[in-house]
């Protein structure tokens, strides 16, 4: 009897994997879709790059625009983009650690913590264009510094000072208790503590998270229509108060405005292509650094 | 000597402390200015006119500042978009998160972080340059004069009468600059964001969960739709959420695609001028302090209170997917 | 008959992940109706010889087996075998309790629902069936729509212990089931234990020494993903025929 009853069991278990096909048409609607985002992401760069590679030259990112944007290079584009960034990395990585400092190791749970997480949160969430009005009315006309590299650069900090707090936060949490603990057993106070063992601890991940905004930044149109970004200008702005021309908004007035629509097309191509090279390539350095220092931890 | 280093630490923090207040400063000031340089413009024509009012006009003599044609573009896009974007940004997610080989996911997951940081600039000019020349001159005459040929010669009732009218009046595309174009491009902007953050809400669901479903004859897909799924929809809502705000805040393909006539647009293949755009286009033409100045920043302020809205919608969710990941660790 | 009466024979199994040897040329067979409990140190592979059993092992992507584990005669690595099915038979209780974060009752209705019963009065009557079996009916029967994490630690393990008894297994897989409990639930664990093993069979691995002599009928000893010493609970713990068993039994190492 324990015979028979073994055998149905036998076919039960040994049955023929029964193509499922509820299973099977999520599981494969689910990859299907999954590599969609893949797939666009090849169709976009491929197509800027097979239109823009053959207009990048030596010449083109080194030369200054001619004949009314129509020939000639892009070189003063590039550096209004390099300069805007770097000032705006250069206010706002300072103040982005020290307010991830606050929250991580100074604040105390309570209504003014809480303000705080909810505004950094809020400010996340505000639109780039935004952010561009705030510029306008604070920075070019409240300040006086009109379009200017200076208003700029502010303008684009603010916007990316949420995201500067929070990944430096995360590297900054990411340091073991235990390190702490042996800095204080030292004698060494809270200050030094943070100063000589948190900070250059956390500091690969805050620079990781500074290089992943600063590719953020340098893709950003909106924030610096009206408070920077001119449509010409002779060359690289020469002070802090002038205004200047940079990748994103080139693309823009070139693609959009103007008389040469067609004819400044392999320019508009060749402009892209830097600026996806420029943003995908800092994203790449980003990325691979952050899944290093994930991979070396060994705390 | 004592007092010394207790006096700089004080100095230290009182520093630290205020730098980290910062960023409620800048909130207000931001909301601050917004509303002062938009409250002008709410007083001198009325609040319902400016909300509802049809006609945006601004450079007309006399100008007339209705703002409910750029309500209605900002949410017809954001319809749109969310429509594709949400479904495959959540597949895109439970993909990389429960499906794919880890070393798929490892290829896959930074290559949607990069999809996520693509300049919308170049989004936008691709959709200007690429997508919207493809539906006006390739699928328009397909959809608007070959099908509805196609359905007259069947000869069937109402197939080949009323169905091939509509789709030769309503499948015809004037210009490829319209919100369908605007709505595609802004999938591809939102569809990363929305899967980077669900998947992290994904991975945060506990391995506990999943082993206790499959020990019990659980399939793949059922330990994700029943188990997984669930334990993290708040996480998931957030995702969502914050995808939905980044549609109605991107202003760099609107104002490139979505075709930019401050009309209600009332199908699919109408343009539109959503917020965004309005405000990025007429910014520059718009003298300083003038009525249009100040309608500009009424827009960017309504602007500002929808991100603000769905930022507290956002933190309510993801406050009670706290309490449930913390309860899960008792 | 000796066919019968063994549930699992495991002959030369080993389990690798990637390169590292974890389970090693294991023979041994597992008696129906009986609780037969696998002991030893820390990383001795104890706990992946138990999740093969199931092949809980299959969702750790670098694993791979060598060598044939038979339930009831079948070989369960063979690709034919349903794994889904031979989870339903073979059920497992974790170390930590892992309740989904839903009420009591859908985390035992969890199993049948998924094998397509959604009859209410069905549902109830299987939910109730198990809570009684798991010893937990009377505790909770006022509150099974309340969560299943709001129950106390024991409670959620037997919570566990009903999830997996709704699937009616003929096998249940325990994994230090009472590592993370007080004493008081320990032993009510235990108690449960010999309740259940009248009807299903039980494997159970744990690092404490007294549970295995206190509840199994039979003890495997392993070491360095080796199978030291297999027998009768008794003859391990009085009468250890290895030196290596006797010093881990005597507390020498471990």
């Amino acid at each position: 009897m324990r015979n028979k009853e073994k055998n149905s069991e036998t076919s039960d278990l040994m049955r023929k994997k029964k193509f499922n096909l509820k299973e099977g048409f999520f599981l494969s609607l689910i990859r299907t879709l999954g590599f969609t985002g893949a797939v666009i992401l090849f169709i976009i760069l491929f197509f800027v790059a097979y239109n823009g590679i053959h207009i990048l030259s030596w010449e083109f990112i080194t030369q200054p625009p001619v004949d009314a944007m129509t020939k000639g290079g892009i070189f003063p584009v590039i550096v209004g983009t390099i300069l805007l960034t770097a000032l705006c990395m250069i206010i706002v990585v300072p103040i982005g650690v020290i307010t991830a400092i606050f929250l991580a190791e100074y604040s105390k749970p309570g209504v003014l913590l809480k303000t705080v997480m909810m505004s950094i949160y809020t400010l996340a969430g505000v639109p780039s264009v935004v952010f561009g009005l705030f510029g306008l009315a604070v920075f070019v006309v409240a300040f006086n510094f009109g379009m200017s590299l200076l208003a700029g650069s502010l303008t684009l900090a603010v916007m990316i000072l949420p995201y500067i707090i929070s990944t430096s936060e995360e590297a900054i949490k990411t340091v073991p208790y235990s390190f702490k603990e042996a800095s204080f057993a030292c004698g060494a106070t809270k200050w030094q503590t943070i100063r000589k063992v948190v900070l250059p601890t956390a500091m690969p991940g805050i620079l990781t998270g500074g290089i992943l905004g600063t590719a953020k930044v340098s893709g950003e149109t909106a924030p610096i229509m009206f408070t920077a970004a001119a449509f010409f200008t002779p060359g690289v702005p020469r002070s802090l108060f002038e205004p200047l021309m940079a990748l994103p908004y080139h693309i823009y007035v070139l693609a959009t405005s103007g008389t040469h629509i067609e004819e400044t097309r392999p320019i508009q191509y060749g402009t892209a292509l830097t600026l996806i090279v420029l943003v995908l390539g800092m994203n790449l350095l980003g990325i691979i650094l952050r899944s290093r220092q994930r991979k070396k931890k060994a705390w | 000597m004592a007092l010394k280093w207790q006096t700089r630490e004080k100095a230290v923090e009182i520093i630290v402390t205020s730098v980290g207040f910062l960023s409620v400063i800048v909130l207000l000031l931001i909301g601050f200015f917004l509303f002062k340089e938009a409250f002008y413009i709410f007083y001198k024509a009325g609040v319902l006119k400016v909300l509802f009012g049809t006609a945006w006009y601004p450079t007309y003599e006399p100008p007339s500042f209705g703002m409910f044609p750029l309500i209605m573009g900002t949410v017809a896009v954001t319809v749109l978009t969310a429509i594709m974007a949400i479904p495959l940004g959540l597949a895109t997610a439970v993909y990389i998160a429960e499906i794919a080989h880890y070393k798929v996911k490892e290829i896959l997951k930074p290559l949607v972080e990069m999809l996520a940081s693509f300049p919308s600039v170049v989004l936008g000019f691709f959709g200007m340059v690429v997508i919207a020349p493809i539906l006006s001159s390739w699928l328009s005459p397909i959809i608007s004069e070959r099908l509805p040929e196609l359905l007259r010669s069947t000869n069937l009732p109402f197939v080949s009468t009323t169905l091939a009218d509509m789709c030769y009046d309503k499948l015809f595309i004037a210009s490829g600059l319209n919100i369908s174009t605007a709505a595609l491009m802004l999938s591809v902007r939102a569809i990363p964001i929305i899967s980077s953050i669900a998947e992290d809400a994904l991975t945060a669901v506990p391995r506990t969960y999943r082993e206790a479903s499959y020990s019990l004859g659980a399939s793949k897909w059922e330990t994700i739709w029943r188990v997984v799924i669930p334990s993290s929809v708040s996480g998931l809502s957030v995702a969502v959420i914050l995808g939905i705000g980044t549609i109605i805040g991107e202003t760099m393909i609107v104002l490139m695609v979505a075709g930019g006539a401050a009309v209600i647009p009332l199908w699919i293949f109408d343009p539109a001028r959503p917020m965004p755009s309005a405000i990025a286009a007429e910014m520059a033409e718009a003298p300083y302090q003038s009525l249009h100045y100040h309608a500009l920043f009424g827009v960017g302020a309504i602007l500002f209170l929808i991100t603000f809205l769905l930022s507290l919608i956002s933190d309510f969710v993801s406050r009670k997917y706290r309490a449930i990941r913390i309860g899960e660790k008792i | 008959m000796v066919e019968n009466k063994n549930i699992f024979e495991i002959r030369d199994f080993n389990i690798y992940y990637v390169d590292f040897k974890a389970v090693s040329n294991i023979t041994l067979d597992i008696e129906a109706y009986r609780i037969t409990a696998i002991i030893g140190p820390s990383g001795c592979g104890k706990s992946t010889l138990l999740r093969s059993l199931n092949r809980m092992n299959d969702l750790i992507t670098t694993s791979r087996v060598e060598g044939k584990v038979f339930f009831k005669g079948i070989d369960i690595y063979h690709r034919d075998t349903d794994v889904i099915e031979l989870r339903k038979r073979v059920g497992m209780v974790f170390q930590k309790p892992n309740p989904f974060p839903s009420s009591v009752y859908e985390n035992v209705a969890y199993g049948p629902r998924i094998r397509g019963i959604n009859k209410k009065s069905l549902l109830d009557e299987i939910v109730e069936n198990a809570l009684i079996r798991a010893d937990l009916w009377k505790e909770v029967k006022d509150k099974v729509h309340e969560s299943g994490m709001s129950l106390s630690g024991g409670q959620m393990q037997r919570l566990c212990i009903a999830r997996s008894l709704a699937q009616e297994p003929e096998v249940l897989l325990f994994d230090e089931p009472t590592s993370a409990l007080d004493p008081i639930s320990t032993a009510n664990i235990e108690n449960l234990l010999q309740e259940l093993q009248k009807t299903i069979t039980i494997v159970i691995v744990t690092h404490n020494m007294q549970q295995a002599a206190r509840i199994s009928n039979y003890t495997a000893f392993m070491y360095l993903g080796e199978l030291i010493e297999f027998g009768d609970t008794d003859t391990i713990f009085v009468n250890p025929h290895h030196k290596l068993t006797e010093e881990y039994i005597t507390g020498r190492f471990g």
